[in-house]
This record gives C-alpha cells, sequence and structure tokens, in this order.
C-alpha cells in the first residue's frame, strides 16, 4: 500500500475514498433509518440521464450529473410526499427513464467516446484534483446542513408525525435531505459507479445500527467502517489489478455478511434468555 | 374570556377518495378532559391528528387554544401509540423525551439548559430517570410508553392528546396512568381517544363517540343510543334517547 502511495493517482483515490466516506455515512446513515434506500438508488440510476445531458450539451458530465440528480430528487421528494401509496412506481420509472435518457442523449452526442463503464463502476484512478475540492465541498454542506438541524432530523426520522405536530420543518427537511442525497450519490459515483452506490450508502449504516446507541454515534460508525472498506477494496484492487469499485463493494459485502454471522452466533449463545 | 381548547368546525376529511370524516363538531373548553371512543376504522386517529395539525381537513376549520394547530406546536403534546415506534432506532430515553422541546424556537441544533431540567422532570415523573441512557428498544412496551409521555410532558403543553393510552400499557401502570393523568389534567386539557371503553375512568369529564361522525356529550356518560350508533350501524343521525351514567352501570367487566 505504502510503494503504492507514490503515484499520484492512488493517492488521489484513497483521499477521494475517504472524502466520500464522511458524507456517505452521514446521508447513508439518515437513508436507511428513513427508509429510502429506493430512492436514493432511483438518484443514482436517474443522475447517468444527467451525464448524458452534459455530454450532450457539451459541460462537464459530473455538473451534468449533480444538477439533474438534484432535479430528480425534488421531484422525487414531491411525489413520495403526495402520494405515498404510487411513491415507488414512480420512482422506478425516473430510475429508468433516467438512465434511458443518459444513453439515447450519449449517442446522439457524435464525437465522443463514452466511457459508459466508469459512470457504472466508478473511476476512482482517475480523480482530478478539481473533483476533490469538489468532494470535499460536498462534505462540508452535508455536516453544516446535518449538524445545525441535527435534533430535528433525529426527531424526524424516529417520529415524523411527532415531529410534524411539535412544529419540526418536516417537509423542508425532507427535501433538503434528498438533495444531499443527490449530491453525495454524483460524489459515490466517481467512487464506485452508479449501481453500486446503493451498496455504500447501506452497507455501513446497517452494521453500525446495531452497535450503536444515538443517530451520531451510528454516523459516525458508519463514516469509519465506509473508510475502512474503501482502503482495503482500494488496496486488494491494487494488488490483484481488479476493478476497484466492485472490489470495494465485496469488501463491505463480507463485513455485512461477517456481522450477521456473528450476530447469529451471538444470540444463539444468549438464547437461554427470556 | 380564554379561547376553547379545542373548536372543531364542520369538518370532513376523505383519504383516497374514501371519506372518512364527516360533519365533525366539536367544542372543548380548557381544562377539560374528553374521551373520543370508536372502533377501529372509525376514524379516531384520523380526528386526533386533524386536531394536531398532522393532516389538514378536506372541509372545514380547527382550532387548538384559538389558532390553527400547526401555529401552536409549543403549547400541544402528543402521545401516539406505542406501536407506531420504531423500536430498532439507535435513540436513547433521554434523547427521545428532549424531542419535546423541539417547538421551542433554535432547538434543532442544541437543546438549551431548561430543556435538559424539563426533560429530566419530566422523565422523573413516570419514573423512566434511571432508564435515560436505555436505548428506546431495550424497553417493555409499558416503559416505551411511559417515555412517549415524557416527550409529550417535557413540553409543558396545555393541551395533551393521547391515541390508545392503555394499548401496551401492563395493568399496574394502568392505574398509575390514570392517577398521573387526573394531576396532569389539572394543568392542561387532556383528550384521550381509544376503541376500548375500559379508558372511561371516573376522570373523563366528556365522552365522544365516533364513527365517522361524531356524537358528544358535554358530561362523562354515553347513551345507549351512542354506543349502538358508533360501534354497530353506519351512523344516520343522532337520537335522544335516555342517558345512563355508563360509569355507574357498566358491569361487564
Amino acid at each position: 500500500m505504502i510503494e503504492a502511495l507514490q503515484f499520484e493517482f492512488m493517492r488521489h483515490a484513497l483521499l477521494a475514498g475517504l472524502l466520500a466516506s464522511i458524507a456517505c455515512g452521514i446521508i447513508g446513515t439518515l437513508v436507511v433509518v428513513n427508509r429510502i434506500v429506493f430512492i436514493s438508488g432511483g438518484i443514482a440510476h436517474a443522475a447517468y440521464g444527467g451525464v448524458g445531458l452534459a455530454f450532450f450539451l457539451g459541460f462537464p458530465p459530473l455538473l451534468g450529473a449533480a444538477g439533474f440528480s438534484l432535479v430528480v430528487s425534488t421531484i422525487m421528494a414531491m411525489v413520495t410526499l403526495s402520494n405515498k401509496q404510487r411513491a415507488d412506481t414512480i420512482v422506478g420509472v425516473l430510475w429508468a427513464v433516467g438512465m434511458a435518457l443518459g444513453i439515447i442523449l450519449t449517442d446522439l452526442s457524435a464525437g465522443y467516446n463514452v466511457d459508459l463503464m466508469s459512470y457504472l463502476f466508478g473511476s476512482i484512478l482517475a480523480v482530478p484534483r478539481s473533483d476533490l475540492v469538489a468532494m470535499a465541498a460536498v462534505d462540508l454542506l452535508v455536516v453544516a446542513v446535518v449538524g445545525l438541524f441535527y435534533n430535528s432530523f433525529l426527531a424526524m426520522s424516529f417520529d415524523e408525525e411527532f415531529a410534524v405536530a411539535t412544529g419540526v420543518p418536516v417537509k423542508p427537511l425532507y427535501f433538503a435531505l434528498l438533495a444531499m442525497t443527490a449530491f453525495v450519490v454524483v460524489m459515490v459515483i466517481r467512487v464506485v459507479g452508479l449501481i453500486l452506490v446503493i451498496a455504500l450508502f447501506t452497507i455501513p449504516p446497517y452494521i453500525a445500527e446495531r452497535y450503536s446507541g444515538s443517530l451520531r454515534g451510528m454516523m459516525t460508525f458508519s463514516v469509519a467502517l465506509s473508510s475502512l472498506f474503501t482502503v482495503i477494496g482500494l488496496w486488494l484492487s491494487y494488488l490483484f489489478n481488479l476493478t476497484s469499485g466492485a472490489t470495494i463493494i465485496l469488501v463491505a459485502a463480507f463485513f455485512f455478511f461477517a456481522s450477521l454471522l456473528i450476530d447469529r452466533l451471538r444470540k444463539q449463545r444468549n438464547l437461554p434468555l427470556p | 374570556m380564554q379561547p376553547l381548547a379545542i373548536e372543531v368546525n364542520d369538518v370532513w376529511f376523505s383519504y383516497d377518495g374514501q371519506l372518512v370524516l364527516r360533519e365533525v363538531n366539536l367544542r372543548i373548553e380548557q381544562g377539560e378532559f374528553l374521551a373520543i371512543l370508536g372502533p377501529n376504522g372509525s376514524g379516531k386517529t384520523t380526528l386526533l391528528k386533524l386536531m394536531l395539525g398532522i393532516l389538514k381537513p378536506t372541509r372545514g376549520t380547527i382550532r387548538v387554544l384559538g389558532q390553527e394547530p400547526w401555529t401552536a406546536p409549543d403549547r400541544i403534546g402528543y402521545v401516539p401509540q406505542d406501536t407506531n415506534v420504531n423500536k430498532d432506532f439507535p435513540v436513547s430515553v433521554m434523547d427521545v423525551a428532549l424531542m419535546g422541546r423541539l417547538g421551542q424556537p433554535g432547538r434543532s441544533r442544541r437543546y438549551a439548559t431548561e430543556d435538559r431540567v424539563l426533560a429530566k422532570e419530566a422523565l422523573q415523573k413516570v419514573n423512566m430517570w434511571e432508564y435515560r441512557h436505555r436505548p428506546i428498544g431495550k424497553l417493555s412496551g409499558g416503559q416505551r410508553q411511559r417515555v412517549l409521555i415524557a416527550r409529550a410532558l417535557a413540553a409543558n403543553p396545555r393541551v395533551v392528546f393521547m391515541d390508545e393510552p392503555t394499548a401496551s400499557v401492563d395493568k399496574d401502570f394502568q392505574t398509575e396512568l390514570y392517577d398521573f393523568l387526573k394531576e396532569l389534567n389539572t394543568r392542561a386539557t387532556v383528550v384521550v381517544v381509544s376503541h376500548d371503553l375500559s379508558v372511561l375512568s371516573s376522570y373523563v369529564k366528556s365522552v365522544a363517540c365516533l364513527n365517522q361522525t361524531l356524537f358528544f356529550h358535554d358530561a362523562a356518560e354515553i347513551t345507549q343510543e351512542m354506543i349502538d350508533m358508533a360501534y354497530h350501524c353506519p351512523v344516520e343521525l343522532i337520537a335522544h334517547g335516555l342517558p345512563h351514567r355508563v360509569l355507574r352501570k357498566h358491569e361487564e367487566r
């Protein structure tokens, strides 16, 4: 690992992984406890529409993805707030339409040889310095917003109706959460790609939830786990010359199943308990 | 003159084209202790959520302490049904009690010392202070109910709404709960919603029966007609029957 860090692209990759882990652990925790994993998956895939649009109109792909997924996340927030019954169908439709739109738009953008794979599975080994700055900015935004409204996010996630009755501005917070999800999704696309975003969003919080006494603790633990997974994943992908994004996810999956197993063993030992 | 605690004027509510409530009228003075009874699916919880400002009526108006419900959250306490609580959620008893303070301005980032004091007092009142560090998921149903009550009390509310307060409470706490509600009623208006007639304790001052529409009696008594209508048939009209005091004559238990 140390020798690998001689290369600038490896240093950038490591930094990108760690920066993504911060936002991912915080927003992933909120996504998991608010049960909007499906929506975050929808935003991630629809983001490809933005990539296509950016190629078509000739501006930076990640900027296109960020803008587009922000719009999609706002639509999804409106739909889920106004029609909870049908929300999952509409999220599913937006999910597919976004991807299809992205593919058609890149088809139409003559002269560009778009590397679709790098968006699907990430391109952590090719992160320019400018992207690192953008990632740090997203981290700052996420930490600031969640920090400033922590008690309200906690109340909303724990008991939405009580929060409304108590005067917590649940609707604006929900829009803000989905907007932040959109930004973080785009950031994580760099690291593991849009198909694998959900895994990095959900696995660390899922493991962390069982060992945390507070939402803050769960966020911190998720950030730590996510960092661990990306570092180990990067190292393995370097050692064995594998696709980084997929390796990171498999490392996360390994820990996920290990935690399930440990849980089971612990439960079996405690079986005599009433 | 002090405003009415609750004023419901010709409220209708439909959800997905289904009529849930029709023509509900209710006027409750401050200091009342009202029980709203009705079978499952009668719209009790819907009416409660309308009074809390969680839902907005399709037609009609609701005032709590003379204001629209969502503009007076710092004076309203809400104790939801225990079954609505996410039991895996990583949150401690103290942090749940503190949520009652969120109606005060500026609490989103951090609570004030005053909030911690009030949350502590509320937890002590329901005998849950010693469990303050315990995760909410590691409590029994009755203990969790107490914490939810403490959360509502921490707001120092003038009107307290409770949804099925006795549903998950053990028998011991049930008696304690009524004494407690009686004491609370000296400071606040209390509204209890239940499908279970046994909430009718001697502390209840007035009773309403609900089944899509509301039958209200300004006393702790129910007429046979109110019960029949609310519990057995689709309701068409209110008949004035011979009232009898339910609390004295209830022998089925």
